[in-house]
């Protein structure tokens, strides 16, 4: 079932068009990756699910309902959560601060259960708890960051480069936790990446943005033994 | 003996600068607090506290005439209803002047403040009367402290009821900033406006509740000043304004025990500057501080660095 549908969709900055009609769908269950080279349109299409900026054209179909003109704390509240490029934690606050701010939308009741289930997930976490999250390490931050959305108990997750800037064993244990957090929790997830190795050993099926169009799907492996997608993002073997 | 006189005059002066800076403490925290969530300095907030202060006399004076004497009952009924409507007016001017120019360049949601400070100065005149406005001694007494030849040091009970609800309100307003939902919520705005909407906050629900919070708290400011002076006019938003302006700017703008630090100082500089220089030029001293904060130390005694940049 489909639970997630673009079609058709275009995003302007100003005179710069982002995306220009760009048609991907997720469905219920699924790991979905996008991979692009920089400036493809990836950040944008994330954003623009979430609902700033918004689309100029095309449609966002979100569990049957049109999400167009949603700002983002309205899509918040539909149960989309986005882990973004750069992680954009809130430096000057503490780590528990900043999962306190991820269960804004999510029921007091569940909190302590969900903050004991990332600190499991992350166990740094839980040394750095009263820490100011500007001090953490960059990997550290990225865990931080993805805690911190599934604080609000997503349906679906956007992840923007979750792996970028981080060492080959972080990186590592982010991907673990995300095939974890699909496996056993069943939790729908769009994943950007350039590091497209990893990402398509993981994903059911993937999309290959370039300028703003999607020029090639398919499934994960699929696209992973494809020799243009091999040629253009796996040079020298990301593994 | 000149010793003790000596001190006691300190005393004294040091009793007056701390009324006043709790007043200047509790302007300027409005103008630090909307600076903080949106980078931009709200001209109109002086104005919203000349409207507190304008709520004030009216509701004191209508009081009188419902036969409502009990002071303490008075000042509470007063409190609630100026914090009512100068909130309402500071909720208002972000609607009109702000929100609509969100994302535009700084300048114009700059001159719209300014506009809207000059708006409000004028209906006040308009629908006031441009005389001072009086208001019969609500408070009266005091406490004496220490007397000695000639000389006496004391604090009156305005003074110490100024002193002790301004206490009490920035201590609360701290703990609301720093532990509930809201102030989350707000210091969430500050460090990162989209990243706030992700996570389900309504950006400009949380802006609104900061000019909310900022001219209540300037209408206590403005029913405080109006019971010390006795006497207020249509055009006293503008210097205090400043002043707390001054203050939030001396204690690093953005920061909130800096506003309180700031308002605190200005109000002892003022207080010991009339006692000991000149009363003429006290005003004088306080905006020399601005420029020379400006020059030296643009981010303030508590301010960050980091918050200056934009
Ligand atoms: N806020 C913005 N304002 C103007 N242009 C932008 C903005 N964000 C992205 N762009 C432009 O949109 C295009 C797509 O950017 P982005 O979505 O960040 O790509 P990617 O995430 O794939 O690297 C780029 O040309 C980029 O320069
Ligand atoms: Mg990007």
């Amino acid at each position: 079932m489909s639970l997630l549908t673009l079609k058709g969709v275009r995003t302007n900055y100003g005179p710069i068009e982002a995306l220009r009609g760009v048609d991907v769908e997720v469905n219920q269950g699924e790991i979905v990756t996008l991979i692009g080279a920089n400036g493809a349109g990836k950040s944008t299409l994330l954003m623009t699910i979430c609902g700033q900026p918004r689309p100029s054209a095309g449609t966002i179909t979100y569990e049957g309902r049109v999400i167009n003109d949603l700002p983002p704390h309205e899509t918040a509240k539909l149960g989309i959560a986005q882990v973004p490029e750069g992680r954009r934690i809130f430096p000057r606050m503490t780590v528990f601060e900043n999962l306190q701010l991820g269960a804004t939308l999510a029921d007091p009741q569940h909190f302590e259960t969900d903050l004991a289930y990332c600190l499991d997930l992350f166990p740094i976490l839980k040394q750095r708890r009263d820490q100011r999250a500007g001090t953490l390490s960059g990997g550290e931050q990225q865990m931080l960051a993805i805690s911190r959305a599934l604080m609000g108990r997503p349906r679906l997750l956007l992840l923007d480069e979750p792996s970028l800037g981080l060492a080959p064993l972080i990186i590592r244990r982010i991907f673990d936790v995300i095939a974890d957090l699909n496996r056993t929790r069943g939790m729908t997830i769009l994943l950007v990446e350039q590091n497209a190795y990893h990402a398509l050993k993981l994903a059911h099926r993937a999309y290959v943005l370039q300028q703003g169009l999607v020029v090639m799907q398919g499934g994960g492996k699929e696209l992973l033994a494809n020799p243009e997608v091999r040629a253009a993002y796996l040079e020298g073997g990301a593994h | 003996m000149d010793g003790a006189v000596a001190l006691g005059t300190f005393l004294q002066h040091l009793i007056n600068g701390l009324t006043l800076g709790a007043i200047y403490g509790l302007i300027a925290i409005g103008y630090t607090m909307v600076y903080g969530i949106i980078r931009m300095i709200n001209f109109a907030h002086g104005e919203i506290y000349m409207v507190g202060a304008f709520v004030a006399v009216t509701a004191f004076t209508l009081l009188a005439v419902l036969g409502i004497t009990a002071v303490p009952l008075a000042l509470v009924i007063v409190l609630l209803v100026a914090i009512l409507f100068t909130a309402a007016y500071g909720w208002t001017v972000e609607r009109i002047a702000y929100r609509p120019l969100r994302g535009a360049p700084k300048l114009a949601p700059l001159i719209s403040a300014i506009g809207m400070s000059i708006l409000l100065q004028n209906y006040v005149m308009l629908t006031q009367g441009a005389r001072p406005k009086p208001l019969p001694p609500v408070l009266t007494g005091g406490i004496t402290l220490w007397q000695g030849e000639g000389f006496s040091l004391g604090i009156t009970y305005i003074q110490l009821f100024i002193i002790l609800l301004t206490v009490a309100l920035m201590t609360g307003f701290t703990l609301l900033i720093t532990r509930t939902a809201l102030g989350r919520a707000q210091r969430a705005c500050e460090q990162d406006r989209t990243m706030a909407g992700l996570l389900g906050i309504n950006v400009d629900r949380t802006i609104s509740m900061t000019f909310v919070m900022g001219a209540s708290l300037a209408a206590v400011a403005g029913v405080l000043v109006t019971m010390y002076y006795g006497v207020i006019d249509f055009y006293i938003g503008f210097l205090a304004g400043m002043k707390a302006f001054t203050a939030a700017v001396l204690g690093g703008i953005g920061s909130l025990p800096g506003a309180m630090l700031g308002g605190l100082l200005i109000g002892l500089i003022e207080a010991f500057f009339t006692g000991y220089v000149s009363g003429a030029y006290k005003d004088v001293a306080a905006f020399s501080i601005l420029i020379l904060v400006l020059v030296l130390r643009p981010t303030g005694l508590l301010g960050r660095p980091d918050i200056e940049k934009v």
